[in-house]
């Protein structure tokens, strides 16, 4: 039975959009950026190997907390010990990666992005979309797309290591501080985009003030709500900045630890 | 300083229908509701549309203008070229009465599902206080002019007829939003009924009913993902949920 | 042709769904009765939504110096001393309970720092009183009034199991015929605009609350609705109209681009501190300022300027005099060459206020401009002109119960009604006129329909006699399109009974008024009956000429200016005419207009003004008898 735009009683015109300009446009550039940096990751995380080349760390592959890692990756012990898939050890990348793709798999944005190009649900406004039956996010396993707050959480730990991962990027390999180098600025942006990402999503707009009732008894929540609210306008832009910003400081770090680059000394303080 | 256009306009009820050809003069500083008018004066005299003020602020003019839904009165007719076919179909998530006009009862219908605003028992009017920053996000949904755009666009009814039964649609959203945010209102649930009654889960953010609003309220961003995470709040949020398992064993 | 009848029963019908037809719908509810609401458009569109400035009630907020007397003042001198005083005092009285109401309703002004409902200023009012959000009031009025509907249907439905017990909104439903048993109020009779099938509502009690006839005139902020339904229902059904002659002219409409020529841009960029300039760059309002208002308008740009900052210790600015003498004085700019080049003068907030400022406080006012002309306001002048905005006369209301004269079970409400406003409305007037006036003919009509002994009854009569109206556009003989005389008719309200009037050109507009209408029983509709823009305008034209003819006798008449009714013949406002007011009636072939004796205050109202003020209204032999 017709249903949609095609509904017995709705006026019967037979294209499924009359728009006239380029809508698919952006649905299929967002499909190619997106499946871009999909193989990209996967590439690298199955690659398991020049990401640490000392004292930069690829933010794949940290924290590196398995035995899988490599001599001097792991700041934060191997506390996972060593997992095994199909007799190999499984590459460190998995696990962490999980936290990150799952924030941005369930990010509020992400989420708009990907079910237009990908699953064409709308591909754009007033496009008649494919599927017959549509239930949203009502069930699983879209109904776990409400537990993004919990990778927010677990995202900014992460925001916090790969922090720390960047501030020790101006320790020369001998130990010294103040060698200001490229990777240690590719690391330093590259963390200053994901707090970037982070602050601004819906959720920290949410949790620190959004959720109030009444803001004039919070002015100090307000103020913050205010700010992240600023953010939260441009979350779209930050969400695709920092997205190339993990893949080009990987593969900055990839192609140091590979040997073919040199990490170039700026100067020293 | 008249341009020749070509416009398409649909015509018939809700059996059938088909575009119809014309030519029309333009003048400078015309929208496309004129335009509209003007066929009906000159050529013909029973087209039906479905307007008010003429000036944005009533929403009675919402129809789709080369495929997207707008309003009439607010769409310039320099925004196209000269020369160019404009096509002008009624809006093509509801039922259709006849040519422009469409059956909006689905929205009113809706619009009697959310309960009203429920002050404090004992606040007398003339006794409210409330600050500007606690009314000011809903005032921005108290914008809404009705026109329908966002729910029109919405793929959930829009593609899918069966689903206006359990969703809402933006209006409504802005609408729970609004009386969630309100500082004196005391109704503690709208959120379970937004998700439970009114489909808010339903909604996959993609953001059309933001893009269509002619008063330019960030239908998404301010009301239904602030809507959501206040569900999620009460419903999926498993450190509150933990919290209250605790406290039931307590008895407190 | 026999065309398919509903029936409806109801206690009252409220013919108009704007903010004075809802707030008597509530009230009849809540006094029990059933109530069908009729709109003409969709539920939530009637015309109280482009109100934009505020709802004027001297709740004291911002100034504590403000009260119901000094509004009172206010409104009396607004209207020349021509207004039902017992209405001014009502309304004066009442409107701050009305707008606290819509508050514990839902509605959100804005604030005050203290948290109360914020107030701005407002030509004609001595402090800030109109209570407003941004420049969007009156959506905020008919959407809290719609939801209010909503909130009570909801309750019926808890109670009783169905929401359209008690209220039922027909929308899209326009009204043709007032029926009657001899002298009482039987019923309604119309049609859905949708399908064209004819409604019969049998009722003690209908509730006028139409709104205005700016439908009539080619330039004019009202919407295709504005076509003076209610006035020529009350005329008909043998009712009468009263102070027809006054029309305000809002001073700042679009002039540029045509299509939007018209559309209002509110007196609050004036209230804000926008200032009117002619092609010179020159205040010409400074040149403008009436004898009768000169001790509360500055004379000169400083004391004006300082105004804005501090109201107590300085006058007004002079863009802030009533609407009427700003219209007249961008006219007169106008005509002696000093004109904007589309022929209105420039209004200029850009220069006052920075733009962040200017969005925030009239942000309608910025999207208007930027998406209709082209013009962004917060860096150049928007150009503005007089726009037909607001009719002051209409129906004779008892003011107390809101019943029509000559007619019992008719009631009226809001701009469809005469006499508050006297001989010019203040701005800010009309938002809370339509709910202290909604309020009171809800409850009116709910106090005369629970004295009824029996319900009136209506008879084949006048069931035959409704339909024979509605089929008229399609058996005439044809040969008139309705569009053409429409037309016709806007063009020559407008050049011959516009903002300025002279005896030729009335008398001249009588006549031609008279052609058309004789023309407008040949009208014919192409077409069928559904959803018919053609039907539908053949219609709404008899009730515009009906109109038009009203307020063109009136206005030969009257042979005076005052208020909104300006004489080139007759320049001078003379105080022997505020003795008396215009009622027309309706003779069953055309309107015949009257003088009746104008009210005099009482001693206690006339005692709220100094002597020295009163002398300019009122003859000497009036001020001796010292009121009433």
């Amino acid at each position: 039975m017709a249903t949609g735009v095609f509904s017995s009683r709705r006026a019967s015109i037979k294209e499924r959009t009359l728009r006239t300009d380029k809508w698919w446009l952006q649905p299929a550039f967002t499909f190619g950026v997106l499946f871009t940096f999909v193989i990209y990751s996967t590439f690298r995380a199955f690659e398991n190997n020049y990401y640490w080349a000392d004292p930069l760390i690829s933010p794949f592959y940290s924290p590196c907390l398995s035995t899988a890692c490599v001599e001097g990756a792991s700041h934060f012990g191997q506390p996972i010990g060593s997992i095994l898939l199909g007799g190999m050890l499984l590459s460190p990348a998995f696990y962490i990666l999980v936290i990150p793709l799952g924030f941005r798999l369930t990010c509020y944005y992400y989420r708009k992005a990907y079910y237009r190009s990908f699953w064409m649900s709308p591909p754009a406004c007033a496009v008649a979309e494919p599927h017959k039956k549509y239930t949203g996010e009502t069930r699983a396993p879209l109904i776990l797309q409400n537990g993004h707050r919990w990778f927010f959480y677990l995202g900014l730990i992460l925001n916090i290591i790969l922090t720390y991962d960047a501030v020790i990027a101006f320790k020369s390999p001998e130990g010294e501080w103040g060698h200001v180098t490229v990777g240690s600025l590719v690391l330093t942006a590259n963390a200053t985009l994901l707090w970037l990402y982070s602050l601004s999503c819906h959720t920290c707009r949410h949790t620190i003030g959004g959720r109030l009732k009444n803001f004039s008894k919070h002015p100090t929540r307000y103020k913050a709500w205010t700010i992240v609210s600023k953010l939260n306008s441009r979350h779209p832009l930050f969400a695709w900045i920092s997205l190339f910003g993990v893949a080009l400081t990987d593969f900055y770090v990839r192609q140091v630890a590979s040997g073919s680059l040199e990490n170039l000394p700026i100067f020293t303080f | 300083m008249s341009k020749k256009f070509n416009f398409r306009i649909w015509r018939g009820d809700s059996k059938s229908g088909d575009f119809k050809d014309v030519q029309v003069e333009v003048n400078e500083g015309e929208v496309v509701l004129d335009v509209i008018h003007r066929v009906q004066a000159t050529q013909m005299s029973d087209l039906a549309v479905r307007w008010n003020c003429k000036a944005g602020k009533c929403g009675s003019c919402s129809m789709e203008i080369n495929g997207k839904p707008r309003l009439a009165c607010m769409t310039r007719m320099n925004s196209f070229e000269e020369g160019e076919t404009v096509t002008v179909t009624p809006l093509r998530a509801f039922p259709v009465i006849r040519d422009l006009v469409t059956d909006v009862s689905y929205n009113y219908k809706k619009a009697m599902e959310v309960p009203a605003f429920e002050p404090p028992a004992d606040l007398q009017p003339g006794e409210y206080r409330m600050a500007q920053v606690d009314v000011e996000r809903s005032q921005e949904f108290r914008k809404c002019i009705e026109c329908f755009l966002c729910q029109n666009t919405c793929h959930v009814i829009r593609d899918h007829e069966e689903n206006k039964e359990s969703f809402s649609g933006p209006r409504f959203f802005i609408r729970m939003a609004e009386l969630d945010m309100h500082p004196l209102d005391t109704i503690k649930n709208r959120k379970q009924m937004a998700q439970e009654e009114h489909g808010l889960g339903m909604c996959n953010i993609t953001k059309c009913c933001t893009e269509v609003c002619p008063e330019h309220i960030k239908i998404t961003d301010n009301a239904i993902i602030p809507m959501k995470e206040r569900v999620v709040d009460v419903k999926y949020d498993p450190l509150r949920w933990l919290g209250s398992k605790i406290r039931k064993k307590e008895g407190i | 042709m026999s065309q398919a009848m509903e029936r409806y029963s109801y206690d009252v019908v409220v013919i108009g769904a704007g903010g004075a037809g809802l707030r008597a719908a509530v009230e009849a509810r809540q006094a029990g009765l059933s109530v069908a609401i009729i709109c003409k458009s969709l539920f939530g569109k009637a015309h109280t939504v482009m109100a934009e400035g505020g709802a004027a009630a001297a709740m004291g907020n911002v100034n504590d110096n403000d009260g119901w007397k000094v509004h009172f003042r206010d409104t009396m001198r607004g209207g020349k001393f021509l207004n039902n005083w017992r209405m001014a005092e009502l309304h004066a009285k009442e409107s701050p309970d009305r707008i606290w109401e819509l508050e514990s309703w839902g509605a959100l002004f804005d604030r005050t720092k203290e948290g109360k409902i914020s107030q701005r200023n407002f030509g004609g009012h001595e402090y800030p009183r109109l209570a407003h959000v941004g420049d969007r009031t009156g959506l905020e009025l008919i959407r809290t009034m719609q939801q209010r509907i909503v909130a009570l249907q909801q309750k019926d439905k808890k109670e009783f199991g169905d929401a359209e017990k008690f209220i039922k909104v027909f929308s899209e439903l326009t009204i043709t015929e007032i029926l009657k048993e001899g002298d009482r109020v039987s019923g309604a009779y119309g049609y859905w605009r949708e399908s064209g099938d004819e409604v019969l509502f049998e009722s003690s009690a209908v509730v006028l609350a139409t709104g205005g006839v700016g439908k009539s005139f080619k330039i004019t902020s009202n919407s295709w609705e504005g076509t003076g339904d209610g006035h020529a229902l009350a005329l008909k059904a043998g009712s009468a109209l009263v102070d027809m002659e006054f029309v305000q002219f809002h001073p700042t409409g679009m002039v540029w681009p045509p299509s939007v020529r018209g559309i209002l841009v509110t007196e609050s960029v004036r209230g804000d501190g926008g200032v009117l300039t002619n092609s010179e760059g020159r205040r010409f309002m400074f040149d403008y300022i009436p004898e009768v208002f000169k001790d509360k308008y500055a004379d000169n740009e400083a004391e004006a300027d300082r105004w804005y900052k501090d109201q107590n210790n300085n006058r007004r600015p002079p863009e802030l005099l009533p609407r009427d003498e700003v219209a007249r004085a961008i006219n007169s700019e106008v005509k002696a060459g000093r004109g904007s080049p589309h022929g209105g003068v420039f209004l200029d907030v850009s220069s006052r206020l920075p733009a962040e400022e200017i969005k925030r406080r009239l942000p309608s006012m910025w999207h208007q401009f930027k998406e209709l002309a082209d013009v962004d306001i917060t860096e150049e002048p928007m150009e503005v002109g007089p726009t037909c905005h607001y009719v002051m006369g209409g129906v004779k209301v008892d003011p107390d119960t809101a019943a029509a004269v000559g007619v019992e079970g008719l009631f009226a409400a809001g701009e469809v009604a005469g006499g508050m406003h006297g001989s010019n409305r203040l701005g800010g007037n009309s938002l809370s006129d339509l709910l202290v006036f909604g309020r009171r003919a809800g409850a009116g009509a709910a106090a005369y329909v629970k004295s009824l002994a029996q319900k009136p009854k209506v008879s084949d009569g006048e069931i035959s006699r409704a339909k024979n109206r509605l089929n008229a556009p399609f058996s005439g003989t044809g040969g008139e399109n309705p569009y053409t005389l429409h037309q016709e008719l806007q063009n020559l309200t407008q050049d011959l009974v516009g903002i300025i009037r002279t005896e030729s050109e009335l008398t001249d507009a009588i006549v031609k008024l008279d052609s058309i209408r004789d023309r407008s029983t040949r009208v014919r509709a192409d077409g069928g009956r559904a959803f018919n823009p053609g039907f539908h305008l053949a219609l709404d034209l008899e009730n515009m000429l009906l109109v038009s003819e009203s307020i063109a006798k009136s206005a030969l008449a009257r042979k005076e200016s005052r208020g909104g009714h300006t004489r080139d013949d007759y320049p001078k406002m003379d105080s022997e005419w505020r003795q008396y007011n215009h009622l027309s009636r309706w003779n069953g072939s055309k309107v015949e207009v009257a003088p009746e004796e104008a009210l005099m205050l009482p001693k206690e109202l006339l005692e709220l003004f100094e002597l020295d003020e009163l002398k300019k209204y009122f003859t000497q032999g009036e001020l001796a008898k010292g009121g009433m």
